[in-house]
C-alpha cells in the first residue's frame, strides 16, 4: 500500500519533471533557435542558406513542439478526457527503450571518458617522473663525465706536462680517492699511457713492471675474488699498447693492464683518442664486483688541440688514457635513493645501441601494467644510446568515481524511465478504464433502451387483453342491469382501467426518469376521483374488514385544473400500500386545503385513540408534513406563496397497518426498494409506486412525506397545487348542478347520523352531505330520538354506525316503538362488510338499509334510492352508455373517411355505419379536397394521417384554407350563406386516425387544424368522446 | 356437426394466433345491410398484401439499392391493414419488417418478407376455409354460430 503510495508519489514527481524539462527546453530552444536564425536571415543574403535554416528551425521546432506539447499534454490527461487523442502504448514502449539505451551510452560514454582522462593523466605524471629521473641521471652522470675529463686535463698537465711528471700512482690514488665525492657515479678511475712498442722496453723498465694482456681474466669472470693479477699473462706483442698506470685503490688490479688488449675497453680506447671525447662501453660484469658497470674513456692529448682537429691528428697527439668505472645499478639506486615517491614507479635502464637488443642496466624485469615511459638518455657518447623506461609499480587503481558517476547518471535515468513508463502505464490504463466506461455507458444506454422497449411491448401486451375486459364490461353495461349490479360493472371497468392506467404508469416511471412527464390541465371532479379509488380498494376493505373512508373538506372546490390520472396515481398507491399492509383498523383519507390545515394547526390536538376513524391509535399526522418546505420555511403563516387561482391540496392517507420499520424509512422512496424482501413475496408489489408517487407529487409543486410508528400505523401526506376549476359565474351556486344530476331527489332531506367517533361521524356527514342531504350528527341513538322530537322538520333517516347497531339495536327499536314518531324515519346501518350484516333483527319494523362501506356518493345514492323507494330506473338510461349515444349522435350524419389502405377505409366505414353514420369513402388526400371544398354536405371527416402524395396533415390544411377563404367571402358578402342557417362559418370537424397515440402526433394533430384524433382501430369510448365534442346532443339538432 | 366444427376451428385460430380480436370487432360490424362485409374486407386485404408484398419483393430484389423507403411505406400499409383486420401474425411479422427496414438489415428484409408471404397465405387458406365451412352452415340453413373467445 505504501510502496504504491511512494510510487504514485514518485510518478507525480517525474511528471512535475517532465513537464518542467520540457517546457524549459522548448522556451529555451525556442528562443535560442529563434535569435540564431533571425541573425543568419539578417545577416546572411543567400537565399538558400535562410531557407535552409529555417527548414531545420521549423524541424526543430517541431520536433521540440512534439515533445514539448507531449510532454505537456501527460498531466492533462489525468483530468480531462482526450478527444480524439489516442495514447499510443507501443510509442511510450519505445520512447522509454530510446531513452534507456540513450542513457546507457551515455553513462558508458562518460565511464569510457573519465577512465582515460585517468589514463592521460598517469601517463602524463609517469612521463613528468620519468624524464625528471632521466634528467638527474643524465645530469649527474655529466658532472661525474665533467670531473673525469677535468681529471684528464689534469693528468696531461701535471703527468704529461711535468719532466718529471708530477704525479705517480701513490698520489693519483689519493687524489682520486679524496675527490671522489666529486664522482659519485663512478666506482673508480683509472689512467693509461699510451705505449708504442717501440717505447715498450723502456716504458717496462721504467715501471718496473711488464704489461699485461687482460683477456684471459674476461674469459673466467666467475673466479674474480681469487683474482691475481700476478697470473695473468705478459701482453703480446703489438703495435701500440695502452697499460694502465695510475689506478684508483678501488680499482687498482688494473694497472698494467694493458687496456687495448680487452676487446670493450680497446674499442672504447679507439673511439675516445679519435673523437676527444668520453666514449662508453657497453654495459658489461665488472670485473671483481661483478655488477653491470660502463666504462667511460678520455683521451689524454699532448697538447690542447682545436675542436676541429681531425682524428688523425687527436690519435697522433694521444698521450694516454682516463677510464672511469661507472656503476650504473648502484647510480641509478642511489639517484632514486634522492627521490621521493620511488615506489611508485620502476625504473629499467637500457643500452639500445643496438636497438634490437637492449642491454639492461638497471632494474628488474618484473612484467608490470602496459603503461610505459621510454626518456632518452644522453651520456655524451653519440656512438652510444641509452634510455629509460619507466613503469608503474602498481596497476592503475579502479575508476571508482567515474563508474559512480556513470552508475549514478544510469540510475537516474532509469529511474526517470520507469516514472515514464508508470504515467504512460497509468494514462494508457486511465484511457483504457475510460475506454471500458464508454463501452459500459454505452451498454447502459442500450440496456435503458432495451428497457423501455420492453416496457412498451409488455404494456401492450397487457393492454391488449384488458382492452377486452373492459369491452366486455362495456357491453355489459349496456345490457340490462340494476342498480347494485350496475354498481359491480362499474367497479369492475374502473378497476380495469386503473390497471391499464397503471401500467401506463409504469410506463411512466420511464418518462419520469428522463423527465419527459409533463402534466396535463384538464379539469376534474376530485370527489369523483376519489370516489373511483375507494370503489378501486373497497373490495379488498370489506374483504379484510378494514374501513375504509375519505373526507373531503368542503372549502375544496369541486372542480379543480390539473392531472387527475397523476393525482389519482399517487392516491392509488399511497391507498394500495396502506391496504397491502394494514389488517384491521381503517385507512382513512383526508383532503384539505393547505391554508385550512395551517389555521387549525395549533388548535389540533394530539391523537387520541378515540378520536380516530377506528378508535386504533394511528400515527402522528403532523409529523408526516413536518419536514414540507412549504410548513416548514415560517411558522404556518401563509409562507408557501399561494397565488389566488392556486389550490394547495394537502392529502393524507392514513392506516392502522404494521408500519414501516425505522431502519427502513429512510429508503422508503427509493425506486424498487421495499422494506425486506420478503415483503414482496407475501405482499406483491414492485416498490417503484411511492418513487413515482414522490417524483409526480414533485411535478405538482408539492412535497410527499409520512410518519409511520411500528405495528400502530403509517400516515403518508402529499401536497399538490392545482387550480380552480370552478368558472367564477357558477361558483358555489349549485354544487350539484352539473356533474351529479341524479342526487337531486335527495335534496332537502334531513338525516341523523348516530355515531360517537366524530371523526366517522364527519365523514358520513360528508358522504350524505354531498347528495344534498342535511345531516345531523349526534353521539347516541338517546340524543338522535330527542333531537327527532325537538327538531323542526321531519327527519327522513337515521343513519346508525354498525357498531352501535350491534349495541343497542334492540333497546332502540323498542324504544322507537314506544314513541312512535309522526313519520317513522328509514334506519339506514353503516356496516362495514356485507358479511356482517344485521343479525337479530326484530320484527315490526322495516329492515334497515344497509350501506356496505366505503361511503362514496355513486353506491351512497343508488343504495338509498332503492332502499327508500324513490329511485326512478331511467336514471342510468339518461346518460346511457357511449354506444347507444354514439348512435344518437351519429345517426344520419354525412361523414368522409379519408385513408389510403382499402382495408382500413372499409373497416372505419363498417365502424361507422354501424352507428347510422352516413359514410363517404376517399382514397387521397387530394380525392378528399376536392370533395370537401366548401360548400358541402358532410358533417365530419376522418382522416388518417400517414397517405402517399399528400398526408394527412397537409390535406387538413388545405380544407382549412378553403374554409377561411370561403368565410372570408361570406363575411364580405360575396357567397351565399348555405341554406343550413347556422352555418354562418365553415369549420368541418376533421378527426386524425392514426395507429399512434404519442403525445407529439397529437399536438401536431391540432397545429395543423385538426379537431382531435381517433386511434385505429376504433373504440367506441374514444370515438364518443372525440364525436360528442362536435356533435350536440342529437334530440338538440335532429328533432 | 358443422356448427361445432366451425366453432372449433374459430377458436383454433384465434389460440394459433392468426386472428385477434380486431377480427371479432370486424365480424361485429357485419350485419343485415351488408352481410358480406367480413368476406370483403378480407378479400379486400389479401389483395392488399399481394399487392403490397410483390412490391416489397420487387424493392429488395434491387440489390445494392434497396429503396428501404419504398418498403417501409408498404411495411407500414401492410401493418394498418392487417391490424384492421386483426390478422395478428402477420402484423407481428410486419412490425419485424419494419424494424429491419428502420435499420436497413437487408437479410433481416428478406427472411421477413417471405415469412409475411408465407403467413398471409396461410391466413388466406385458413380464412377460406372459415367461410367455405360458413357459407355450408348458411346453406345447410343455420345460422352462424357466435363464438365468443
Amino acid at each position: 500500500m505504501s510502496l504504491l503510495h511512494v510510487l504514485g508519489f514518485g510518478v507525480k514527481i517525474g511528471n512535475f519533471f517532465w513537464m518542467l524539462c520540457c517546457w524549459f527546453v522548448s522556451w529555451f530552444v525556442d528562443g535560442g533557435i529563434e535569435d540564431k536564425s533571425s541573425l543568419l536571415a539578417g545577416s546572411v543574403g543567400d537565399p538558400e542558406k535562410t531557407k535552409m535554416t529555417t527548414m531545420k528551425k521549423k524541424n526543430k521546432m517541431w520536433f521540440w513542439n512534439r515533445i514539448s506539447s507531449s510532454g505537456l499534454k501527460i498531466p492533462s490527461f489525468s483530468y480531462q478526457f482526450p478527444g480524439s487523442v489516442k495514447f499510443n502504448k507501443t510509442f511510450w514502449r519505445n520512447v522509454v527503450i530510446g531513452w534507456i539505451v540513450f542513457w546507457v551510452l551515455v553513462s558508458i560514454w562518460t565511464l569510457w571518458y573519465f577512465s582515460s582522462h585517468a589514463m592521460e593523466k598517469r601517463k602524463e605524471t609517469l612521463a613528468s617522473m620519468c624524464d625528471e629521473r632521466a634528467r638527474m641521471l643524465q645530469d649527474q652522470f655529466n658532472v661525474s663525465m665533467n670531473h673525469i675529463q677535468a681529471m684528464s686535463i689534469l693528468i696531461s698537465t701535471f703527468h704529461h706536462g711535468k719532466f718529471p711528471s708530477a704525479i705517480d700512482q701513490r698520489t693519483f690514488s689519493e687524489y682520486t680517492d679524496r675527490t671522489s665525492f666529486e664522482r659519485p657515479l663512478t666506482s673508480g678511475v683509472a689512467y693509461a699511457v699510451r705505449v708504442l712498442h717501440s717505447e715498450r722496453e723502456e716504458f717496462e723498465r721504467q715501471q718496473g713492471w711488464t704489461i699485461r694482456r687482460m683477456d684471459s681474466h674476461e674469459q673466467n669472470p666467475a673466479h674474480k675474488d681469487d683474482y691475481d693479477p700476478e697470473a695473468l699473462e705478459p701482453s703480446p706483442v703489438q703495435e701500440e699498447y695502452a697499460p694502465v698506470i695510475f689506478a684508483q685503490d678501488t680499482v687498482s688490479h688494473v694497472v698494467s693492464l694493458d687496456m687495448l688488449s680487452g676487446k670493450e675497453d680497446r674499442e672504447n680506447v679507439l673511439r675516445a683518442r679519435s673523437s676527444g671525447k668520453g666514449v662508453l662501453t657497453a654495459p658489461f660484469p665488472l670485473i671483481k664486483t661483478n655488477r653491470l658497470g660502463v666504462i667511460l674513456t678520455f683521451a689524454v692529448y699532448k697538447r690542447d688541440l682545436p675542436s676541429n682537429a681531425t682524428p688523425k691528428e687527436r690519435i697522433e697527439a694521444t698521450n694516454g688514457y682516463l677510464g672511469g668505472v661507472f656503476d650504473i645499478e648502484s647510480l641509478v639506486e642511489n639517484l632514486l635513493h634522492q627521490l621521493a615517491s620511488k615506489q611508485t614507479i620502476l625504473v629499467n635502464v637500457y643500452d639500445t645501441t643496438n636497438s634490437s637488443q637492449p642491454i639492461s642496466m638497471y632494474g628488474s624485469n618484473v612484467s608490470a601494467d602496459g603503461l610505459e615511459r621510454v626518456s632518452p638518455l644522453i651520456f655524451g657518447d653519440p656512438f652510444r644510446n641509452h634510455e629509460m623506461r619507466c613503469r608503474f609499480k602498481q596497476k592503475p587503481p579502479w575508476p571508482v568515481l567515474p563508474m559512480m558517476i556513470s552508475l549514478g547518471m544510469l540510475v537516474i535515468a532509469l529511474l526517470i524511465a520507469h516514472i515514464i513508463h508508470a504515467t504512460a502505464n497509468r494514462i494508457i490504463k486511465v484511457q483504457e478504464d475510460c475506454d471500458k466506461m464508454e463501452l459500459l455507458k454505452k451498454k447502459a444506454e442500450a440496456a435503458d433502451v432495451a428497457k423501455s422497449q420492453f416496457l412498451a411491448t409488455v404494456s401492450h401486451e397487457i393492454r391488449t387483453p384488458m382492452n377486452g375486459v373492459l369491452g366486455m364490461l362495456h357491453m355489459l353495461m349496456d345490457t340490462e342491469l340494476d342498480v347494485t349490479q350496475l354498481d359491480y360493472v362499474r367497479t369492475a371497468q374502473a378497476s380495469g382501467k386503473a390497471l391499464v392506467s397503471l401500467i401506463n404508469e409504469v410506463l411512466d416511471q420511464a418518462k419520469i426518469e428522463s423527465g419527459k412527464l409533463e402534466l396535463e390541465e384538464v379539469r376534474f371532479d376530485l370527489r369523483g376521483i376519489l370516489d373511483d379509488v375507494l370503489s378501486l380498494f373497497s373490495a379488498k376493505s370489506q374483504q379484510k374488514g378494514v374501513e375504509l373512508a375519505v373526507y373531503i373538506s368542503d372549502r375544496v372546490p369541486e372542480m379543480l385544473i390539473g392531472d387527475p390520472g397523476r393525482f389519482r396515481q399517487i392516491l392509488t398507491n399511497l391507498m394500495g400500500n396502506s391496504i397491502k399492509f394494514t389488517e384491521k383498523g381503517h385507512i382513512f383519507v383526508t383532503v384539505n386545503l393547505v391554508e385550512e390545515l395551517l389555521e387549525s394547526i395549533d388548535g389540533e390536538t394530539a391523537s387520541s385513540s378515540e378520536s380516530t376513524l377506528s378508535g386504533l391509535l394511528v400515527a402522528d399526522r403532523q409529523k408526516s408534513w413536518k419536514n414540507f418546505k412549504a410548513f416548514s420555511s415560517s411558522n404556518g403563516h401563509r409562507s408557501f406563496a399561494s397565488s389566488p387561482p392556486d389550490i394547495n391540496l394537502i392529502v393524507s392517507v392514513e392506516d392502522t397497518g404494521v408500519g414501516i420499520p425505522l431502519e427502513a424509512q429512510s429508503r422508503i422512496f427509493t425506486p424498487f426498494m421495499q422494506v425486506g424482501p420478503s415483503i414482496s413475496r407475501t405482499h406483491g408489489g414492485t416498490g417503484i409506486g411511492l418513487s413515482i408517487s414522490k417524483c409526480l407529487a414533485g411535478l405538482m409543486k408539492g412535497e410527499i412525506g409520512f410518519s409511520s410508528t411500528p405495528k400502530v400505523g403509517s400516515t403518508f401526506t402529499f401536497t399538490a397545487v392545482f387550480s380552480n376549476g370552478m368558472q367564477p359565474t357558477e361558483r358555489k351556486s349549485d354544487p350539484q348542478n352539473n356533474n351529479q344530476p341524479i342526487f337531486s331527489e335527495f335534496r332537502g332531506m334531513k338525516a341523523v347520523v348516530v355515531d360517537h367517533r366524530p371523526a366517522r361521524a364527519q365523514v358520513s356527514w360528508y358522504h350524505f352531505q354531498r347528495l344534498g342531504i342535511r345531516v345531523e350528527v349526534v353521539s347516541c341513538v338517546e340524543q338522535a330520538l330527542r333531537y327527532m322530537k325537538t327538531g323542526t322538520g321531519t327527519v327522513n333517516m337515521i343513519l346508525i354506525e354498525q357498531e352501535i347497531w350491534n349495541r343497542e339495536a334492540d333497546a332502540f327499536i323498542k324504544k322507537l316503538h314506544k314513541d312512535p314518531l309522526v313519520q317513522s324515519p328509514k334506519l339506514v346501518l353503516l356496516a362495514k362488510s356485507v358479511d356482517s350484516s344485521i343479525d337479530a333483527l326484530s320484527t315490526g319494523i322495516d329492515p334497515p338499509i344497509v350501506i356496505v362501506k366505503p361511503l362514496r356518493a355513486s353506491m351512497l345514492a343508488a343504495t338509498l334510492q332503492r332502499g327508500l323507494g324513490i329511485g326512478n330506473r331511467e336514471t342510468p338510461q339518461h346518460k346511457g352508455p357511449p354506444a347507444l349515444i354514439l348512435r344518437n349522435l351519429l345517426h344520419g350524419r354525412k361523414i368522409l373517411i379519408v385513408d389510403d389502405n382499402n382495408v382500413n377505409l372499409r373497416v372505419a366505414a363498417g365502424a361507422l355505419k354501424k352507428y347510422g353514420a352516413d359514410v363517404v369513402c376517399s382514397e387521397s388526400g387530394i380525392k378528399a379536397i376536392s370533395l370537401l371544398k366548401p360548400p358541402h354536405e358532410f358533417d365530419a371527416c376522418f382522416m388518417d394521417i400517414q397517405m402517399p402524395e399528400m398526408d394527412g396533415f397537409e390535406a387538413t390544411r388545405k380544407i382549412r384554407d378553403m374554409e377561411e377563404e370561403m368565410n372570408k367571402k361570406i363575411k364580405n358578402g360575396e357567397a351565399l350563406i348555405v341554406e343550413n342557417g347556422n352555418k354562418s362559418s365553415w369549420h368541418l370537424p376533421v378527426l386524425a386516425m392514426t395507429a399512434d397515440v404519442i403525445q407529439a402526433t397529437h399536438e401536431e394533430c391540432l397545429k395543423c387544424g385538426m379537431d382531435g384524433y381517433v386511434s385505429k382501430p376504433f373504440e367506441a369510448e374514444q370515438l364518443y368522446r372525440e364525436v360528442s365534442r362536435f356533435f350536440n346532443s342529437p334530440s338538440d339538432t335532429e328533432s | 356437426m358443422e356448427k361445432r366444427q366451425f366453432r372449433d376451428y374459430t377458436i383454433s385460430l384465434y389460440h394459433q394466433g392468426f386472428l385477434d380480436d380486431q377480427f371479432t370487432e370486424l365480424k361485429k360490424l357485419q350485419d343485415e345491410c351488408s352481410p358480406d362485409f367480413v368476406a370483403e374486407v378480407v378479400s379486400l386485404f389479401f389483395e392488399d398484401c399481394e399487392k403490397l408484398i410483390s412490391n416489397m419483393a420487387r424493392a429488395l430484389d434491387q440489390t445494392g439499392n434497396v429503396d428501404y423507403k419504398l418498403v417501409g411505406s408498404s411495411v407500414h400499409q401492410l401493418k394498418g391493414s392487417s391490424s384492421s383486420v386483426g390478422a395478428k401474425r402477420v402484423k407481428g411479422l410486419c412490425v419485424t419488417l419494419k424494424e429491419c427496414c428502420d435499420s436497413q438489415n437487408y437479410e433481416g428484409c428478406v427472411r421477413c418478407l417471405q415469412q409475411v408471404d408465407i403467413e398471409y397465405k396461410s391466413l388466406k387458406g385458413k380464412l377460406q376455409d372459415l367461410f367455405n365451412l360458413e357459407q355450408q352452415i348458411v346453406q345447410a340453413g343455420g345460422r352462424i354460430p357466435q363464438v365468443d373467445i
